[in-house]
């Protein structure tokens, strides 16, 4: 093992604005300080100019990602940002997950995570800087190795010229001598016209290593004489453990230690099956948990009960209540939505190694200063002490934001004094997963005379993420992620109230994709159609009459109803449905075309047109991807998943009753770009929400029934067309 | 001691006659390509090779797989048609999905070098991506379809 690293070693970064000072080395055994006399040696491979950019003497440019990579494509956007800045050359450039450092934390919400869809626009700017930095630096070095004025050398593809002789250095001959050099504080930013990667499709870095199996997840992580660790946890929400036999399970061939820790009872054994069969025999008896009674029924109830009381006010514009009461049309709908689960194909597991001086965590994770500080506190050690290191994660979703495994991992590796990995089986990661809520809402709303919308009144039920997770941010009691996209509704209406009532219940919650857009999409643009149909207006003529002229949603939409040919006719027995949302600060619009077997209820969706107004683009090909990945998990929620709950503890437990769309059950997808803003935007999320809604508008179109739950099921589709007749 | 021919070599292991190939490929051998998804055979995450014919390995007793060829992902060539369609037509996002679908392509094309489009559907549906790559599986299968065509090879 590699001598313990100092934290006090990291070079302070951009954000710092202060010098650089101290010299850092990547090493097979994680960041390192170099001292004088190790500068001088031959094998030195990376000198930092600063928190995000190391160059080798040969030449190769590193560049530090803080964001986690969970298919987003960030282990490449962000390097074409600095590298584009650094006016590197893209053949040499390489990437590396950063340590959990405070250089790296998120300038606006001051922790290291990935979320929210920020990696860009949040780092977009400070990546700018960070390599134009470099780039000055290495101009810099240049100029007085030539003892020129520094105006005579230009940066060009990975070296400086002199202007005056042709004279040429690499980067990595400069790099030792760049590094020395302050850092400018200001330093002159390309104008986008000089651009050679940001806005180009490049091939991701990442590709590679995850065609040819090389890529390591953090279930890939290998430690000379770990034991791997299998937990037993409550069945049901709230139990605690009675009786279990730790004789039996140390009976099995390859067990070596059973340990109570905070969230149940863990085996740790030489192998994962021996792990298992270890726990399978401890056979934990467990009390009946605080909810036995809580099922589906149950929960929709108290979802239900809920839309009676009276919510906290969220937003409150004019007198929606008496418009209301004296509308010339007014209709009312109730929506209601399951719980989900994450279900990333990667289940969760964490390694971590705690040692007398230190605890080095391996982790797919989101978020490594919620890591860092959670090792901390279960190992005793100061957080300059604790070790992140961020492996690829094999998805996300913002299950990954989550701490719960690595509490696991710590605990048990300082209990047994050995490296421990531990792995969630499938069925423990669907039933001990932080779900998206399940949720409800009743909206009402007024037409005049002409059809325009005159009164919006949404009551929304739902579990707080937020109470738990940030609960500084509950400002009046309101869960943001709650109202998001409903008091900021991008359609012109004069009297608005939202209000939001909390309903709380031992079901974990926490972020999935999307987070509230992926409810108050589906309900506003469900509810928009609805309200079209009763104004006898054509959806996308509805929804434009409502909106700003120059709103960017506006563009959006015009540009997916354009481009699906809205109000063509389509083959016989499929029809069109559309939808837009804005959050995290993009703009998207989804038009689906789908047919209804009305037979058996299946319904098919083939086509989907896409078109986001993300700002402008860092590689065209990821918002791409991103848009066919949101939709494809937007659709597989809209059509199949919904979490079963039973006995007050989850069944469903696998793909085989938690099911997810399939290759053959995924439409054609055409993703247009619009461009429109000035500044970057979100493409992890936005890409989800309006597909849900685009689809039931569509197989309303296609079949008269207007679905306000998912999923759509056959069985639920079937059940609802035999109603119709 | 269980005697195993991956990827043209042989490895020995001494694990239980029942233990899951998949545990036996990744952890005892450390051949980590190969991934754990669901244990129960429905997600394809674990998919290798037995004498070429795709397998879900995680719920495949090792006995059964001695005195075969087993093929992953790490044996699958650099140069295969399906590897080079993959980076092609930039397939991933998570990765951890793919040495499943590549390997369940794979197997496909080796069987049939024109399958049909339903022929593809109801193979890649035994392979489950929470990305959503289906899109670019779809493309990526023709793109090697099409090197294969162009090369006059067999998968």
């Amino acid at each position: 093992m590699k001598k313990p690293l100092s934290r006090r070693s990291f070079v302070k970064g951009i954000l710092a604005g202060s010098g650089l000072t101290l010299f850092l080395a990547y090493t097979p055994g994680g960041f390192r300080v170099l001292g004088a006399e190790e500068i001088k040696k031959a094998d030195l491979r990376d000198l930092t100019l600063n928190a995000w950019i190391a160059i080798s003497p040969d030449g190769l440019v590193t560049i530090i990602v803080s964001q986690s990579e969970m298919g987003q494509g960030v282990y490449t956007s962000i390097p074409m940002i600095v590298a584009d800045e650094l006016e590197a050359d893209w053949k040499t450039v390489r990437f590396r997950a950063a340590p959990a450092a405070d250089e790296y934390k998120n300038p606006v919400w001051g922790m290291q995570s990935t979320g929210g869809s920020t990696s860009i626009r949040h780092f977009h700017d400070l990546l700018r800087k960070a390599g134009a930095a470099a780039r000055e630096m290495l101009l810099q070095a240049a100029a007085q190795a030539w003892s020129v004025p520094r105006p005579e050398c230009t940066a060009v593809n990975g070296a400086v010229r002199h202007t005056g002789t042709g004279r040429s250095l690499s980067y990595g001959k400069l790099a030792a001598a760049a590094s020395k050099l302050p850092l400018p504080k200001d330093p002159p930013l390309k104008d986008p016209s000089q651009f050679r990667f940001i806005g180009k499709p490049l091939p991701r870095l990442d590709v590679p290593e995850k065609v040819n199996g090389k890529a390591r997840f953090g279930i890939d992580t290998f430690i000379p004489d770990m034991l791997y660790a299998s937990v037993a946890r409550p069945p049901v929400f709230g139990a605690k453990e009675k009786s279990w036999d730790t004789n039996a399970s140390k009976q099995i061939k390859g067990v070596e230690q059973v340990v109570r820790i905070g969230r149940g009872v863990a085996v740790c054994a030489r192998s994962f099956e021996a792990a298992r069969r270890g726990r399978a025999a401890l056979a934990v008896q467990w009390d009946p948990g605080s909810r036995p009674d809580l099922d589906n029924a149950a929960i929709d109830k108290t979802l239900l009960d809920h839309l009676n009381k009276t919510g906290v006010v969220a937003r409150d514009d004019g007198d929606a209540e008496k418009v209301l009461n004296s509308a010339a049309k007014k209709i009312e709908s109730v929506y209601r939505l399951p719980y989900l689960a994450h279900a990333t194909m990667e289940p969760m597991n964490c390694t971590a190694w705690v040692q007398k001086d230190r605890c080095d965590v391996w982790v797919p994770t989101q978020s490594q200063t919620g890591a860092q500080q959670t090792a901390a506190q279960l190992s005793g050690l100061d957080p300059k002490k604790v070790y992140i290191h961020t492996t690829y994660l094999g998805g996300g979703f913002g299950r990954r934001a989550e701490t719960d495994v690595v509490e696991e991992a710590v605990e048990i590796s300082k209990a047994v004094t050995k490296p421990v990995k531990v792995i969630w089986t499938r069925e423990e990661d669907i039933q001990h997963d932080f779900f998206r809520p399940g949720n409800c809402c009743r909206i009402a709303g007024a037409l005049d005379a002409r059809g325009k919308i005159t009164a919006w009144a949404h009551r929304v039920v739902v579990p707080s993420i937020f109470a738990r997770v940030f609960p500084q941010m509950m400002a009046k009691g309101i869960d943001p992620a709650a109202v998001e996209g409903i008091i900021d509704l991008p359609y012109q209406v004069p009297n608005l109230r939202v209000e939001y009532v909390r309903m709380d219940l031992p079901i974990p919650v926490g972020f999935w994709r999307s987070v509230g857009s992926s409810h108050n999409a589906f309900t506003v643009e469900c509810f928009m159609d609805e309200l079209a149909l009763a104004a006898g207006k054509d959806p996308l003529d509805f929804r434009l009459e409502h909106m700003d002229k120059t709103s960017a949603l506006r563009r959006a939409l015009e540009m997916a109803a354009d481009k699906a040919g809205w109000g063509k006719p389509l083959k016989a027995g499929q029809a069109r449905g559309l939808a837009c949302h804005s959050c995290f600060g993009s703009h998207v619009a989804q038009v689906a075309e789908v047919s209804v077997d009305k037979g058996k209820g299946g319904l098919r969706v083939h086509r989907v047109v896409c078109a986001i107004d993300c700002g402008p683009v860092i590689n065209p090909d990821t918002v791409k991807a991103q848009m066919e990945g949101g939709i494809i998990m937007g659709l597989s929620a809209a059509l199949k998943e919904q979490v079963v709950f039973e006995k007050g503890g989850v069944k469903s437990a696998n793909f085989a009753d938690y099911p997810l769309l399939r290759f053959s059950e995924t439409p054609e997808i055409e993703v247009h770009l619009v461009q429109g803003m000035k500044k970057p935007e979100g493409v992890g999320e936005p890409g989800l929400p309006p597909i849900a809604p685009a689809v039931a508008n569509a197989l309303f179109a296609a079949a008269g029934i207007r679905m306000r739950s998912l999923p759509l099921t056959p069985a639920v589709v079937l059940e609802a067309l035999k109603k119709r007749v | 001691m269980i005697s195993l021919m991956i990827n043209g070599k042989e490895y020995r292991a001494d694990v239980a006659p029942e233990t899951p190939l998949l545990w036996v490929i990744r952890e005892h051998l450390q051949l980590s390509g190969t991934k754990f998804g669901c244990g129960v055979g429905e997600c394809g995450s674990c998919t290798v090779h037995i004498n070429g014919q795709a397998e879900k390995s995680c719920i495949l007793p090792v006995r059964e797989a001695q005195g075969k060829a087993i093929t992953t992902i790490e044996g699958l060539p650099e140069d295969h048609p399906v590897k080079r369609a993959w980076v092609q037509e930039q397939v991933p996002q998570c990765g951890y999905c793919q040495p499943g679908q590549m390997m369940q392509a794979a197997a496909l094309l080796r069987e049939d070098p024109s399958p049909d489009e339903d022929k593809i559907k109801q193979t890649m549906d035994e392979v489950l991506c929470r990305c959503g790559t289906y899109p670019r599986i779809k493309t990526a299968i023709q793109t090697s379809l099409r090197f294969m065509k162009e090369e006059g090879r067999k998968s």
